[in-house]
């Protein structure tokens, strides 16, 4: 019989916090710009100057910690990590080895197989590097350090997972948790969170570990569930032929769906960490975490709960609006500004889901305000527009977020509610379609659709339907 | 009456009584420059023209009462290890040759307020990293009291300039005594103020929990009137700190009725030069003589300082030294294959073999291994040297002994045996381990006429007892003679 593989998976997860500045000086961390102008001497490495640390990098950190169940290290340091690179204008980087912020954490998961405990290791803070870009034309290198010294947290897992559908739920579970907190935006696509995996496997129940290798350049869930796949099979594929996992960091391709080796332990580098001196301990007073835990926003099962008993939503669509922070806020507060709980979750699990996909876009990216989608439940409510005409503007308000009573007006197309010029549509209809309307009279009900439909069509769409039907009705 | 013979808080009171001019006293300043540089070669840079504008700019603000303090209208000279906005600063390094700052270091935009006007960069040990100024990749400074001798180090030119009339005075930096053992060697005054007093802000590191800017000067008044004007909190350094009693001058009283000084044994024993020791002590006798209780005592640990010192300063310099690569600027090797062939020949032929040593020991002491053996143990000596001096000044105000254990040594001679060299800082570097202030005062000459200096020590945040004890030494001394 052949043998029975366990994965074991242990995480290491970047996140790019979400402060205005970057960690040790006071240059946007914004995303994009033409190269090196978010810079300045202390993030381009230049001689002489020093790092302050930002301290609402220590915030985030300390809420993220705390929201996973670790322990804050109240007296922290920095460390150096020494290495060449050309995308590290020091040759070090800021991050902390010995005495990192938070340690000994947990967060809970839940998958087909039920629910499991995640332990953290510890979470760090770091500075980002810059962005090499090679120039094949010129066959010369550039960097662009906009990127530098942008805040990260490393959040280091134990080996606890043991499958890819573990490992999705583990890093959705802190996805959701960090935007809640408003720490990150955790997009993995644009690189604001990162993981990379290490993964090994063993017999079902073998003692020991078997030889991990670390995987890196994951970019969306499922490039992380087909490496760990394609991992797990090659290491058994290894091993069941007779060879020995080699303890190496590879790197995976998601187009050609395989792995290869980047560097071996061989190569493993002396960091010659040490705390680096430039800046001074950070002491964590008792006051400061107190402060941090108190203003703690609602994290998402806690808003699920909530939504359940104030809104009386299906689960199905709480789920999906909580499933994003952005989402969440844009319910909550169109809610707080029209008061129809059911009318503000229709349009966001109808028409905001179907233009997402359609447009190809993350909840994250929603322009629309909650003013306007309540002016348009206003606009519906009061019979101001129909149905159809509150979609188009719904569409028009989406990509462009334009005020939809304005727009409705400008365009004219509110719903004509006049009886007289109706009934004159509606007369000029029935004149036109003589055999509809004897069909009609004849008893085919159906018939009237066709002759309301031909009364909006008439009224180029802007007129309510149930009035249409009620003077055909009476006509006929 | 020679203007060079001002010191800097007259000349700037003379200029203020309209008896000369800030022109004037600079291109008294580059006569000066012109006579003695050749011999001396205190200087890396200098900018005549520069100077001579804002000499000018720097009088007509003078003449409109917009700048009033004390060195308004001086002519300085800055260690070239501290940036300068505009004018090239090399950290006496091949690696840095055409490095051209962004901005100015805080110590120095600070004197720029004060209205001192800039000369120009003096020479150094490369990196700071030397006790004799003859690792520079520019050519070696020589003592202005004799040519064949050093004029110690690393901030040797500072110290030279300021002795030889080539500026009026000096900035230096001290990681390990490198403002008060050339000041020792040249006859002036030096100071190293309390760890966090002065911005490190565009100081180029070599010892980051080490360095300190300091004054040197030609006598003490000037000493406190620069160092009030350079001690400011900066929050773009985490390690300044924030002072309410840099009123410095307040200290300038020569009186030392009833301060205790406390004289440690294990600063006189072995290898210190009987010249020196007479000198010194003699300085204490007559301060005792003046009032203040001298008495003996053992610091111990004194043995444990070089190591500890030399371990530490390594570690961080092979870490503060790795942006050196060629890469963003400075220099880089003209030919080479790929990436790591390019860091290893540029910075193969960038820095000088007193840099490279200092880096490969650094970056031994810190490798997986080694770091605990080393690194760790050599920061529980530094506490542990801490711990002596806190001792010590529970029972004394201030410590006095020699900054060095000889006189200037001949050029040359220490620098065909590192080791030497380094058993050079003895006295100065626990002063830097334990983040405190110390002051170097002419306190003798020895028989080929090269000076000696005085060493004082006080606990953190107490620069005015140097100050005070220093100013009363010096007047009961009186004339020390110049190098000019």
């Amino acid at each position: 019989m052949a043998k029975q593989y366990e994965t074991v998976i242990g995480l290491e997860v970047h996140v790019e916090l979400a402060t205005k500045t970057k960690i040790f000086c006071g240059c946007s961390t914004e995303f994009g710009g033409a190269p090196n102008t978010h810079t300045c001497p202390v993030c381009t490495g230049m001689p002489g100057s020093l790092p302050v640390l930002n301290r609402q990098v220590v915030n985030y950190a300390i809420a993220v910690g705390l929201a996973t169940n670790c322990e804050i290290t109240q007296y922290c340091k920095f460390d150096r990590k020494n290495y060449f690179y050309p995308d590290n204008p020091q040759n070090y980087q800021i991050s902390q080895l010995y005495l990192p912020i938070c340690r000994n954490g947990h967060v809970d998961i839940e998958t087909a197989d039920g629910r499991k405990s995640v332990g953290i290791h510890e979470i760090h803070m770091e500075e980002d590097a810059g962005k090499l870009i090679h120039d094949e034309w010129e066959d010369c290198s550039l960097v662009d350090y906009n990127r530098s010294g942008v805040p990260l947290i490393e959040i280091v897992s134990e080996p606890d997972m043991r499958s890819a559908e573990e490992v999705t739920a583990y890093l959705e579970k802190l996805r959701m948790t960090i935007q809640y907190l408003g720490a990150s935006d955790c997009k993995l696509n644009e690189g604001s969170m990162r993981a990379d995996v290490n993964l090994s496997v063993r017999e079902i129940g073998a003692e020991e570990f078997g030889t991990r290798t670390e995987m890196k350049n994951l970019n969306s869930f499922k490039a992380i569930t087909r490496a760990i796949e394609n991992e797990r099979e090659r290491q058994i594929d290894l091993l069941e032929s007779g060879q020995q996992v080699e303890q190496e960091t590879r790197r995976w391709d998601d187009a050609g769906e395989y792995s290869y080796a980047m560097r071996s332990k061989e190569d493993a580098q002396d960091y010659r960490y040490f705390p680096d001196p430039d800046l001074v301990p950070v002491y964590i007073s008792d006051e400061w975490l107190e402060e941090i835990r108190s203003s703690r926003p609602e994290l998402r099962e806690e808003k699920m709960e909530r939504y359940k008993r104030e809104f009386d939503l299906p689960d199905y669509d709480i789920g999906i609006i909580t499933g994003s922070k952005r989402m969440a806020d844009l319910f909550e507060e169109t809610v707080a500004i029209c008061s129809q709980p059911k009318k503000v979750s229709n349009w966001i699990m109808g028409e905001t889901l179907r233009l997402l996909k359609e447009r190809n876009m993350d909840a994250g990216d929603i322009r629309f305000s909650p003013e306007n989608l309540a002016k348009l439940i206003g606009l519906v409510e009061s019979k101001a527009v129909n149905s159809t005409v509150a979609k188009e503007v719904f569409e028009v308000m989406f990509d462009e977020d334009i005020d939809p009573e304005a727009y409705v007006e400008e365009k004219g197309l509110k719903t004509v509610n006049d009886e007289a010029a109706l009934r004159s549509a509606v007369e000029a209809v029935i004149d036109a379609n003589p055999q509809s309307v004897e069909d009609y009279r004849g008893g085919r009900e159906k018939a009237i659709g066709f002759l309301v439909g031909q009364t909006m069509k008439a009224m180029k769409g802007k007129a309510d339907p149930g009035m249409i039907n009620r003077i055909l009705k009476e006509l006929l | 009456m020679d203007l060079l013979a001002y010191s800097a808080v007259e000349l700037s009171a003379a200029i203020k009584e309209g008896k000369t001019t800030a022109v004037e006293a600079m291109e008294a300043v580059l006569a000066k420059i012109d006579e003695k540089e050749s011999g001396i070669h205190a200087y890396v840079t200098i900018d005549r023209e520069a100077a001579l504008e804002s000499a000018a700019r720097v009088q007509k603000k003078i003449e409109a009462g917009e700048l009033t303090g004390p060195l308004a209208g001086v002519p300085v000279a800055i260690k070239d290890n501290m940036c300068t906005e505009g004018m090239l600063t090399t950290c006496s390094s091949k690696i840095l040759g055409n490095f051209i700052p962004t901005f100015s270091a805080e110590a120095v935009l600070n004197l720029e307020k004060a209205g001192a006007v800039l000369i120009g960069k003096t020479n150094m040990d490369e990196f700071a990293m030397g006790s004799t100024t003859e690792t520079s990749a520019y050519g070696e400074t020589k003592n202005p009291w004799n040519l064949e001798h050093v004029p110690g180090g690393s901030s040797g030119g500072s110290a030279a300039a300021v002795a030889a009339g080539e500026c009026f005075f000096a900035l230096g930096s001290d990681t390990g005594g490198s403002i008060r053992q050339p000041a020792s060697f040249c006859g002036v005054v030096g100071l190293k103020p309390t760890y966090g007093t002065v911005s490190r802000y565009g100081l180029i590191a070599y010892g980051s929990s080490l360095d300190q800017i300091g004054p040197l000067t030609k006598n003490v008044s000037d000493c406190a009137a620069v160092l009030e004007a350079i001690a400011s909190h900066d929050s773009k350094d985490s390690t300044s700190v924030e002072r309410d009693d840099t009123d410095f001058t307040s200290a300038l009283s020569a009186d030392v009725t009833g301060m205790k000084i406390g004289i440690p044994r294990d600063y006189f024993g072995e290898g210190l030069d009987a010249r020196v020791k007479e000198a010194v002590l003699a300085a204490a006798k007559a301060l005792e003589e003046k009032g203040a209780v001298v008495e003996e005592f053992d610091l111990s640990l004194v043995e444990y300082a070089i190591p500890a010192y030399y371990t530490i300063a390594a570690a961080e310099a092979s870490s503060n030294l790795e942006r050196f690569d060629g890469v963003k600027y400075g220099y880089r090797t003209p030919e080479y294959e790929g990436l790591h062939n390019m860091y290893k020949k540029t910075r193969s032929e960038g820095f000088g073999a007193e840099v490279k040593r200092r880096i490969m020991l650094g970056s031994f002491v810190l490798s997986s291994g080694y770091y605990d053996a080393y690194y760790l143990k050599a920061l529980k000596v530094k506490a542990m040297i801490k711990k002596a001096f806190d001792d010590a000044f529970v029972k004394y105000d201030c410590i006095l002994g020699p900054v060095a254990p000889t006189t200037a040594l001949r050029l040359g001679e220490s620098l065909s045996d590192p080791l030497k060299m380094y058993l050079g800082d003895i006295y100065t570097i626990s002063v830097n381990l334990a983040g405190l202030p110390g002051i170097s005062v002419p306190c003798g000459r020895d028989a080929k006429g090269l000076p000696i200096g005085l060493q004082l020590i006080a606990d953190s945040f107490r620069e005015k007892t140097l100050i005070r004890a220093a100013y009363t030494y010096e007047q009961l001394r009186g004339e020390f003679g110049t190098a000019i």
